[in-house]
């Protein structure tokens, strides 16, 4: 028996070096763990049917390999004589990342029977570091919501409490990893979509500095604020996956060498914005939760220290004009002639108009029709210009305070994880639980969301999060505050 | 205030059909969230004046190392709903 519980990748990859279990062995006790918990959870929009032959290709390699030394977390993509950390790992994909010849379709119905073409950049480093994928999981429908319940085919539920919501837009992922039906998975993140699942489900989330991984294969939303990033069960293991598929790809113009900044481990400058963190909306038990998260950061020997980053509250109404204005040229390539649902009309106007209104969920029209509000004549000063300005204004806000502190800190979610319906008629109350993510994507920055305790909500135990932000490149500095904050 | 007669065009803007019963809720959603996001206005700063696409800009790549012509047009024209031959087949134009 494997104990799947306890199980990182950091173990796994130790115990498929010796010989403890083989790939296999892993994967049958995943797909055991997804037959039981699916049915209920919704993580998962497909399992694949090959997951055991992968698994005995990454045996293969694993008993090809000469010696019996793990890979260290540290080296990317592949450890000492070419064996990765990741060989033989199972692990979940978000349904907008491509994987050649299989389904792919961002939870939407206008992308029913979409086969992609080629492997994302994400994928293609995966695979060859051996990885197996064990399915794709279900999110917001083309990544737009903070819940999964915007998905053609049904809400995710979260395994804390199967009354609420995962949160999202990667919500299958987060499921699949909180609930042990994977052992860590990607998502997506263009406002928060990795690191608030991660804090609802009580598991880790990496947003990467903008560029630092390949967005080649990743269904576009806003594509100046998407990132593809890990969802794990610990710091380290989020690391090993980052350090896997952070890469500047030609295929990607807007990938860069990110330069990784070693990182001081021993005391850091820890900055909260104080009239930010305990604005209007904050719950108090996230408030003191957060408090005592401060506490324990002093205790381990760093310095906490009250900064003033007087934009930052303009982040979210900048995002909610920038995402949907991105989102509605990106979004125009789905007209239902080049791929997936069609529904005819007279013409090929009407063609476009009946397969884009039935192909796509209420969310997605919605958004695209706010997106072609803000950039049309006569809206486009008023709005789009004036967002651009806010998210120039706002990145120079954090370059300043990033010439006196190593990260910044602020609870990842205003709230604990909502229930099911609770905000799914009320658009706006739905974009203000983003409050605390969507700046590191307005100002490019790397976050990642660490498990940071309870909250005890009607006789549940509901996770809470806790959000570094750094410097771009700052992601070793993440790491290592998330470990020693997480006691790792 | 947005108007209906506004969502109306925009929708045909977006090439998308409303439902006739969901132009007044997306009407209200669009007036409580241009409302809230109004406030960006507020920032002081350069740059709004003029248009432009701000510090993130796309950059070219060279066009070289062309693959073998052919060797996707299968995997690509598989995915469209209506083909003919090597054609992606679409009502008449004109």
């Amino acid at each position: 028996m494997i104990d799947l519980k306890t199980l990182t990748i950091k173990k796994a990859h130790e115990a498929l070096i010796k010989g403890d279990f083989s790939a296999v062995e892993l994967a049958e006790t995943y797909l055991e763990e997804i037959a039981k918990k699916n049915k209920e959870l919704n993580a998962y929009l497909e399992v694949y049917d090959d997951v055991l032959e992968q698994a005995a290709e990454a045996d293969k390699k694993l008993q090809n390999f000469p010696t019996s030394k793990p890979a260290r977390t540290d080296q990317s993509p592949l450890g000492e004589g070419g064996l990765s950390n990741l060989v033989g790992i199972p692990l979940a994909v978000k349904d907008n990342i491509l994987i050649k010849g299989r389904r792919a379709g961002s939870a939407s119905k206008i992308l029913e029977n979409y086969i992609a073409s080629y492997d994302a950049t994400v994928i293609a480093k995966l695979k060859e570091a051996g990885a197996v994928f064990l399915g794709r999981t279900n999110m917001d429908e083309f990544a737009m919501g903070s819940s999964t319940e915007n998905s053609a085919y049904g809400a995710t539920k979260n395994p804390h409490d199967p009354s609420r919501v995962p949160g999202g837009s990667s919500g299958g992922s987060a499921t699949a990893v909180a609930s042990d039906m994977a052992l860590a998975a990607l998502g997506s993140d263009t406002g928060g979509s990795i690191r608030q699942p991660a804090s609802f489900c009580g598991v880790v989330g990496l947003k990467p500095t903008y560029g630092a991984v390949s967005r080649y294969g990743l269904m576009a939303m806003a594509s100046s604020l998407d990132q593809i990033g890990p969802i794990a069960k610990t710091v380290e293991d989020a690391a090993i996956i980052f350090n896997c598929v952070k890469v500047r790809d030609s295929m990607d113009s807007t990938s860069t060498e990110v330069k990784i900044q070693k990182s001081k481990v021993k005391s850091l400058v820890v900055g909260v914005p104080r009239a930010f963190t305990e604005s209007q909306g904050v719950d108090k038990e996230v408030l003191a939760n957060f408090n005592q998260s401060l506490a324990t950061l002093k205790k381990l020997g760093h310095q906490i220290q009250d900064i003033s980053l007087p934009t930052v509250g303009y982040a979210l109404a900048a995002y909610y004009i920038i995402m949907p204005a991105e989102a509605s040229a990106n979004l125009a390539r789905f007209d239902g002639v080049k791929y997936g649902f069609h529904k005819a009309g007279e013409n090929l106007l009407e063609d476009y108009r009946l397969s884009r209104g039935a192909g796509f969920g209420r969310e997605v029209r919605r958004r695209i029709i706010l997106g072609t509000h803000v950039l049309s004549s006569g809206y486009y000063d008023a709005y789009y210009n004036k967002a651009v300005n806010a998210r120039e204004v706002i990145t120079a806000d954090f370059a300043r305070v990033f010439e006196t502190v190593d990260v910044v800190a602020t609870p990842t979610t205003p709230t604990p994880a909502f229930k099911l319906g609770d905000k799914s008629s009320d658009p706006l109350a739905m974009y203000l639980g983003d409050i605390f993510t969507v700046s590191a994507n307005i100002a490019s920055l790397p976050a990642i969301s660490v498990p940071s305790g309870f909250a005890a909500v009607a006789g549940r135990q509901l996770p809470l999060g806790l959000q570094f932000m750094a410097p771009a490149g700052g992601e070793a500095t993440l790491f290592a505050i998330g470990r020693a904050f997480g006691g790792q | 205030m947005i108007s209906l007669k506004e969502i109306e065009n925009l929708a045909a803007l977006s090439r998308i059909a409303l439902p006739p019963e969901e132009k007044e809720a997306l009407r209200k959603d669009m007036d409580a969230i241009l409302g809230y996001v109004e406030q960006v206005q507020k920032v002081s700063g350069n740059g709004s004046a003029e248009k432009k696409a701000g510090l993130l800009r796309n950059v070219m790549r060279e066009d070289a190392n062309p693959h073998e012509s052919g060797i996707h047009t299968e995997a690509l024209l598989s995915a469209a709903p209506k083909r003919e031959g090597n054609y992606i087949r679409v009502k008449k134009i004109l």
